[in-house]
């Protein structure tokens, strides 16, 4: 670890500034990440702005009928809001399959959000890593590689985002909301993560300086119909090798009216494929139907050898989500 | 008398741990104390061109950086670094040269008036390396095997015995045949504890030293040898240990380090390594085993094969005994037993938990189900049905063996008699639900070891020996013995180990330290009894002057005549008789090698396991495991049964998540964090029960207890393969069964 200057303001706008006038400088909320980050020497800030006393601390509802999370509020205190338990019921276990109590009590929404990927190769500064080292290569690919990407890969990294909060934003359609020396702007969290393509260094797509502040949730929450499916090498403290969040709008006469499907663990974003989720529109919920779906979403993906057999995972976890959401197969 | 031995009693040093009182090797303070950080190898093989270290030196509070190229003369001959543990060969010496001979080798030692300084300079500086290419895989190798070279470990480590019989006819010609190769890679110790030394640099050079050690003898005869220094100049403490499972039987390189630095700088140095350091030494070994079993119809097993290659380092031959236990279980009189190693550019292995016992045992006992499995008979029918009451590979009778009962009261809690043999029989929901069995052994051996007993002015009993309490119970169970012995509370004994100032006692290691340790203090104790007694029939008016020893009891803080309590003389009289001196006995105890040698002495499991597999996903859940054990008299049902459920749990996540996984390419564990070195959680384990099967052994060690530490593991992993087979129908070779292996 390197030695770093630290502030702790009170106002957005001052942390912004802050943020922008020094050099190599980062925000820092819960630090479940980022610490651990720096002990590997992988991040290197100089200096550390601390933004966990900046008001973004509560969840309140939106004028459009949704949830918006502050960026602050922690991991814990939303899965266990009484409106998103109840509005948001997807949200809720998404966050609670993430970490451990003790991890999910310090980390924040925000800080979720900017999760790194849990490559062994961008870990290990001793190997080559595009997204840590940009031109050093990329260890993975012809490397071990088991919880790695199979869709949305690119010749110089392979790495997926981690989180599992972020499946089910993704999934709910959420709204990121940040703030610059420019101003305000939001990013819907399609649009957020990125794909590796040849600047696997970028993340995502938040500009420098600016802070997110806040998650926008719409009032669709798909409360009735749902399931988050995660599944690892252990059953607890483990990040996924495949997950699912999977929204439906079932009517009366059981047709799905709206289906939100997205995965985890398979790409450097949370993974979706709105023309797959068309496909149900106007079915009955059935496995055959499912199957055919689940074929759509993860074509064209491809393993690397030890994550191979992920794509015939991913296939099943989609059908077995889908069947639990629509009810067709108990939760276990 | 056994007011405490047998009984659940809490650890006498449980308050000190949960309250943090209890202190380990890096949380002794001094004043002035320097951090060492280190710096790992980036590269797996060839030779360091150049160092640069000039950034971190110009660092405020940068006190020196150690490499190979300033480091002090020191030890010329192999022998001067090899510890008590050391296997054949030529023992790894940090910062000796220029060369590298694993990933992660250390090449350098920061050390500054910080922690985070050190750390920070570390990070700063450069150093260039020349790669050669290098060879870590032992399946692209394994054509380069071959036998071990024999030295001292042999002792303990016996080679396969010789061939018996004449396999290769009566296995071809046996009508139920199976031929089956199973592999498992790398696994790291990973205790809780990190490695750390605290060297406290005292007058005229003298040192102090906390390390993370099973041994403190073996830290010190170590840094005695390596460095010259004489064994009075050296003390070693070490109270207690955050679990090591085998990983502190040898000195990890922190100490040579430690003790570098603190001589050097002449002053005090702590050094601690990181996590990811603690995949840079000693592991399990990547073993390939190939098991060929011959029956005859009616279910006799004739003929045997057993094969292990593990890998070693280019430096030392480190050997496990992998294939033995198949001779030692079962009956057939054809049988090849081998064992080889392909040294590869890793660092030697070292032994962890049952090493080797879990290996070949895993192997075996699911080689053994797939047999009954193709002879169509009920696997624990099998098992009883080849049966044997002696060791086939020595011929001798067992010491003790209740494995029978094992099986019987094993199977009885478990409910194995509802099992339905048909694998994919049984379900609950949409889950595959399998019961799988297996049998376990591990050596019930004995050392000899040294302890000392006073019985001090105040009354109280402190007794002690150079012993180590990894976690496992060694306080509890000698402060249990003492007390019994002495028929004193054990409020008012005092046990105390983990320092070289103590008599001494081997390395904590292969389940050996109740029987070894505890019949040292049972004969210290005993012998400081007759002293009491010789005193105590000296005072003025003593009911004893003319009763014999074997007439009295010692009981309540006094000796008292057998044929009537009421005459008595407190222990605290008989001490206070000694001029105002505490009475102290030391004594030595040593196995009894004559008697012992004419039997084979184990300790025995069965293993029952219940699994719940979703198909369609891949997903194991071990619902239910049962172990029974025969390891002789239990002395502390509590502790006893701790450490078995440890080694249950370590079983669960040795079949299904242990794996340190190495990109051969690089030659580098790339997943060396807890994050990703999957352990057992709290949320895989499910429903543990132990049963101590009643074991009277009269052999094994003057208290009849067997050794616990190793037994809990070795019968798990296979019982849980064979209870996926069951599930499933699929026979996983290859372990951990990851839900990829189901698919």
């Amino acid at each position: 670890m390197n030695s770093f200057s630290y502030v702790r303001p009170d106002e957005i706008d001052v942390a912004i500034d802050d943020l922008s006038v020094h050099h190599a400088a980062k925000f820092i909320a819960g630090g479940t990440n980022l610490l651990d980050l720096m002990k590997e020497n992988v991040e290197r800030p100089a200096r550390l702005v601390d933004i966990n006393r900046l008001p973004l601390q509560t969840i309140d509802d939106t004028a459009e009928g949704g949830l918006r999370l502050g960026a602050l509020v922690t991991n814990a205190d939303t899965a266990y809001n009484e409106q998103v338990e109840k509005r948001y019921p997807l949200l809720s276990q998404a966050i609670l399959a993430g970490a451990s109590p003790q991890l999910r009590n310090m980390a924040t929404n925000g800080g979720n959000l900017f999760q790194r990927t849990r490559c062994y190769y961008f870990y290990d500064t001793d190997m080559p890593c595009n997204k840590r080292k940009p031109g050093s290569g990329c260890g993975a690919i012809n490397g071990y590689n088991r919880i790695h990407a199979i869709l949305g890969t690119s010749d110089s990294c392979i790495a997926t985002h981690p989180s599992d909060m972020c499946v089910a934003l993704r999934a709910l359609d959420a709204v990121v909301h940040v703030s610059g020396r420019l101003g305000e702007r939001t990013i819907p969290m399609a649009d957020f993560h990125r794909l590796p393509g040849n600047t696997p260094q970028y993340d995502n797509t938040v500009q420098p300086g600016e802070l997110v502040t806040a998650i926008e949730l719409p009032a669709k929450g798909f409360a009735d119909h749902y399931a988050y499916l995660k599944l690892r090498d252990r059953a607890s403290y483990a990040f996924a090798l495949v997950s699912v969040a999977v929204g439906l709008d079932i009517n009366n006469d059981g047709t799905i009216t709206e289906a939100r499907i997205a995965l985890g663990g398979v790409a450097h974003k949370p993974w979706r494929r709105p023309e797959s989720e068309e496909q149900l529109v106007g079915q009955s919920a059935s496995k055959e139907v499912f199957q055919l779906v689940a074929d759509s979403i993860i074509d064209g993906a491809k393993g690397y050898g030890h994550n191979t057999f992920k794509v015939e995972l991913a296939r099943r976890a989609i059908v077995r989500a889908l069947m639990q959401a629509s009810k067709l197969e108990k939760i276990s | 008398m056994t007011q405490y031995i047998g009984k659940p009693i809490n650890r006498v040093d449980g308050l000190d741990k949960v309250t943090g009182k209890a202190r380990y090797a890096a949380e002794f303070n001094v004043p002035e104390l320097a951090y060492g950080v280190v710096i790992s190898s980036a590269i797996t093989k060839g030779k360091i061109v150049r160092i640069d270290a000039s950034d971190a030196l110009s660092l405020e509070g940068v006190l020196q950086v150690f490499t190979h190229e300033n480091r002090p003369k020191l030890a010329w001959f192999d022998l001067s670094y090899k510890d008590q543990d050391a296997p054949p060969g030529s023992p790894f010496r940090p910062l000796h040269d220029e060369k590298i001979k694993y990933s992660g080798q250390p090449v350098a030692l920061v050390v500054a008036e910080t922690y985070e300084v050190a750390r920070y300079a570390a990070s700063l500086i450069q150093i260039e390396y020349e790669e050669e290419e290098h060879e870590t895989s032992l399946e692209a190798n394994k054509d380069r095997a071959r036998k071990p070279k024999s030295g001292l470990a042999s002792a303990l480590k016996p080679p396969p015995p010789k061939p018996r019989g004449d396999f290769e006819e009566v296995f071809n010609a046996a009508p139920v045949r199976t031929i089956s190769r199973y592999v498992h890679s790398v696994e790291h110790h990973n205790p809780m504890e990190m490695f750390a030394t605290t060297v406290v640099y005292e007058k005229k050079g003298k040192l102090t030293i906390y390390d993370k050690t099973q041994g403190a003898p073996n830290s010190q005869l170590y840094v005695s040898q390596v460095f010259n220094i004489p064994f009075r100049d050296v003390r070693v403490i070490s109270p207690y240990v955050g679990g090591a499972f085998g990983s502190a039987l040898r000195p990890q390189y922190q100490l040579f380090l430690a003790v570098l630095a603190a001589r050097e700088l002449k002053r005090s140095v702590r050094v601690s390594l990181t996590r990811q350091q603690m995949f840079t030494f000693g592991h399990r070994p990547a073993t390939n085993q190939t098991i060929a079993l011959g029956a005859n119809a009616d279910g006799e097993m004739t003929a045997m094969y057993h094969e292990a290659i593990s890998e070693t380092s280019r430096f030392e031959d480190y050997t496990e005994v992998v294939v033995n236990w198949s001779g030692m279980l079962y009956p057939p009189e054809n049988v090849i037993l081998d064992y080889k190693l392909v040294p590869l550019d890793v660092y030697t292995p070292l032994d962890m938990r049952a090493p080797g016992g879990v290996t070949g045992v895993s192997a075996l006992e699911c080689a053994v189900d797939e047999l009954a499995y193709k002879l169509g008979i009920d696997p624990l029918e099998f098992r009883l049905k080849n049966y044997t009451e002696r060791d086939m590979n020595e011929d001798l009778p067992y010491s003790s063996k209740e494995l029978r009962e094992c099986f019987r009261q094993g199977a009885e809690r478990f409910g194995w008699a509802k099992r339905n043999p048909e694998p994919r029989s049984m379900r609950n929901g949409s889950n595959l639900i399998g019961w799988g069995m297996a049998t376990g052994i591990w050596d019930a051996m004995q050392m000899p070891a040294r302890a000392e007993a006073v019985l001090m002015v105040n009354g109280k009993l402190r007794v002690s020996s150079a012993t180590a309490d990894i976690g496992t119970g060694t306080y509890t169970v000698m402060t249990q013995i003492a007390a019994d012995t002495l028929g004193m509370p054990v409020e008012d004994v005092l046990f105390k180990l983990g320092d070289t100032e103590l008599p001494l006692a081997p390395i904590q290691g292969g389940s050996w330290t109740v029987a070894t340790v505890g019949s040292a203090v049972k004969a210290v104790c005993e012998d400081l009894g007759k002293t009491l007694f010789k005193l105590a029939k000296k005072l003025p008016g003593s009911p004893f002057s003319k009763v014999d020893y074997q007439d009295v009891v010692f009981l309540d803080k006094s000796i008292q005549l057998k044929a009537d309590s009421a005459l008595r003389v407190s222990l605290q009289d008989v001490v206070d008789s000694n001029g105002g001196r505490a009475v102290r006995e030391t004594s030595t105890s040593l196995p009894n090698m004559l008697q012992q040698r004419k039997y084979a002495r184990s300790v025995h499991s069965a293993v029952f396991a219940e699994v719940q597999i979703d198909e369609e996903l891949g997903t194991v859940k071990v619902t239910r495991l049962v172990s029974a054990i025969a390891g002789g008299r239990i002395i502390n049902p509590k502790t006893a049964r701790s450490q078995i459920i440890g080694g249950m749990v370590w079983g669960i996540s040795k079949a299904l998540e242990e794996e340190s996984v190495m990109d051969h390419q690089v030659g580098r564990f790339m997943n060396h964090s807890l994050a990703e070195y999957h352990v057992a959680v709290n949320a895989d384990i499910h429903e543990l029960d132990v049963v101590f099967v009643e074991e009277d052994d009269t052999i094994v060690n003057p208290l009849g207890a067997k050794g616990l530490g190793e037994i809990g593991i070795v019968g798990v992993p296979a019982a849980i393969s064979n209870a996926v087979f069951h599930a499933t129908g699929k026979r996983i070779r290859e372990l951990p069964i990851t839900l990829d292996k189901l698919l």
